[in-house]
């Protein structure tokens, strides 16, 4: 369903990203770890092209970009409805409340007709549990909820795929369980994601694989427990005795 | 100022004469402010804030033609003094055969000089929104167009309604230039009726309290308008 070839990314002189090759399948969830630096989220934000490859392709449910080319603008605003992103700052549109955070896009690109909207919102809302509070502004939320209403925006543009950047990275700790809780549940729903988190305990309990990333390229991939317990790389070995 | 005070209050029959004089040239003063001042503030505001936007798009842009024509109009406009760009072209346009009414030479003067400065303050405005936000637009499928008009410039707003009020209060001091090329705005007015009684510091002054009590009514106007936009910080 998802399926990245020899991706490169490079940033001036440095490359990021040496020759990616993913393949994912539909309902899959994937975590992607790694040291910082290693390219996880350059990879994931070539994915909603917020980042324009160097060269490379991706693929996404048949629609594909060859970057080898130059893209049409047309075509990348298009490819990126496929997925939905959810920022490690969350991103909300600050001006606007909860619900028309998650309005906005249904309403404004879709062109979807608001009172429908209206209602589709207000029932993502409550499935991330702020059915509460839906009226308030960003600013008068915690990161938590923040971040929660940042995954019902995402997921009203109904995407194929759900990519998470660090999603709980700049929470306080006694935050982070609210918003693994609601991951896991679209996990379970069926969901296709990828997520660039540290959470180890998400990865072992909601991924079906688990991705280790290093110096832009994927070094190891396998399932969660194995890459846990018997991970065959040397460098795997290393970042998960210094982080556990 | 002794004897100027003295000759106010000594004599009652120039003391009567003055607060005549007041009274008389109020409504003529009013009429000036209403029927050109302020329309001319206005109108002129409206118009150079929407150069200002597509000024400052043009100098954020990745085109580098629009980046220079934009550079090249803001020094320009900023580094010649208005009342002699009102002059160029109320004056000085006839002569290749361009004539323009008083009140529209004024509009444009003005429009370009509001144009000019009003686009660095929101071209600031733009670039201290952060890119996130702009990120957050394109993630949900915006186009540049889309996330620029939803996201961007409403936040922007915010951001730059102080000193662009500033730039509007400073304007209605401003338009008391267009007395040069003609139109009867306020300060002409007060000119016209100085010219018949030679009661300068009375009718300057009356003009000065006037002009004072708009820009106060503004102030309180910007309070409102920002704690609105306040709103959701």
């Amino acid at each position: 369903m998802i399926s990245i070839k020899g991706l490169y990314k490079q940033f001036g002189q440095l490359e990021v990203l040496k020759g990616i090759n993913l393949e994912v399948k539909k309902g899959q969830v994937i975590v992607v770890i790694g040291p910082s630096g290693s390219g996880k989220t350059t990879m994931l934000r070539c994915l909603n092209v917020l980042e324009t490859p160097t060269k490379g392709a991706i693929s996404i449910e048949g629609q594909s970009l060859d970057f080898s080319k130059s893209v049409p603008k047309k075509s990348v605003a298009s490819f990126r409805r496929l997925t939905g992103m959810v920022f490690q700052n969350y991103n909300l549109f600050p001006h606007k409340t909860a619900l028309e955070n998650v309005m906005e896009g249904p309403v404004i690109v879709k062109g979807e007709d608001k009172t429908t909207v209206r209602k589709k919102a207000q029932a993502l809302l409550e499935k991330v549990g702020l059915g509460d509070k839906i009226d308030y502004y960003p600013a008068q939320l915690s990161g938590g909820q923040q971040q929660r209403v940042g995954i019902a925006r995402a997921l009203a543009m109904e995407p194929e795929v759900m990519l998470f950047d660090e999603p709980t990275s700049a929470l306080d700790p006694e935050l982070v369980g609210e918003v693994l809780k609601v991951m896991k549940d679209l996990a379970l729903e069926g969901m296709t994601m990828i997520v660039v988190t540290h959470e180890m305990r998400f990865a072992r309990e909601a991924a079906d694989e688990v991705i280790f990333m290093d110096g832009g390229v994927i070094v190891e991939r396998n399932k969660p427990e194995e890459i846990f317990t018997t991970p065959k790389e040397e460098r795997t070995r290393k970042f998960l005795n210094m982080i556990q | 100022m002794k004897m100027y005070l003295n000759s106010i209050f000594a004599d009652p029959e120039r003391t009567a004469r003055l607060v005549d004089i007041a009274k008389t040239s109020l409504w003529p003063l009013l009429e000036g402010a209403i029927m050109n001042t302020i329309p001319l503030t206005i109108i002129s505001f409206i118009i150079g804030l929407i150069l200002a936007v597509l000024t400052a798009l043009a100098r954020i842009s990745h085109v580098k033609f629009l980046q220079i024509i934009a550079r090249i109009y803001v020094s320009a406009i900023r580094g010649t003094p208005l009342l002699v760009q009102l002059f160029i072209i109320f004056y000085g346009l006839p002569n290749i055969g361009v004539t323009i009414d008083p009140f529209i030479s004024a509009v444009i003067g003005f429009s370009l000089s509001v144009g000019a400065y009003a686009s660095e303050i929101i071209r600031a405005a733009i670039l201290s929104i952060p890119k996130g936000q702009w990120e957050a637009g394109y993630s949900i499928g915006m186009s540049y167009t889309q996330a620029l008009k939803r996201i961007i410039l409403p936040q922007a707003a915010r951001v730059s309604l102080p000193p662009l009020s500033n730039s509007f209060i400073s304007l209605v001091k401003d338009t008391s230039l267009a007395s040069v090329v003609l139109v009867t705005e306020m300060f002409r007015r007060a000119q016209e009726i100085t010219a018949a009684n030679y009661e300068f510091l009375l009718v300057y002054s009356e003009a000065a309290l006037i002009y004072w009590v708009i820009c106060f009514f503004l102030s309180v106007l910007q309070g409102f308008m920002e704690r609105r936009l306040d709103r959701y910080v």
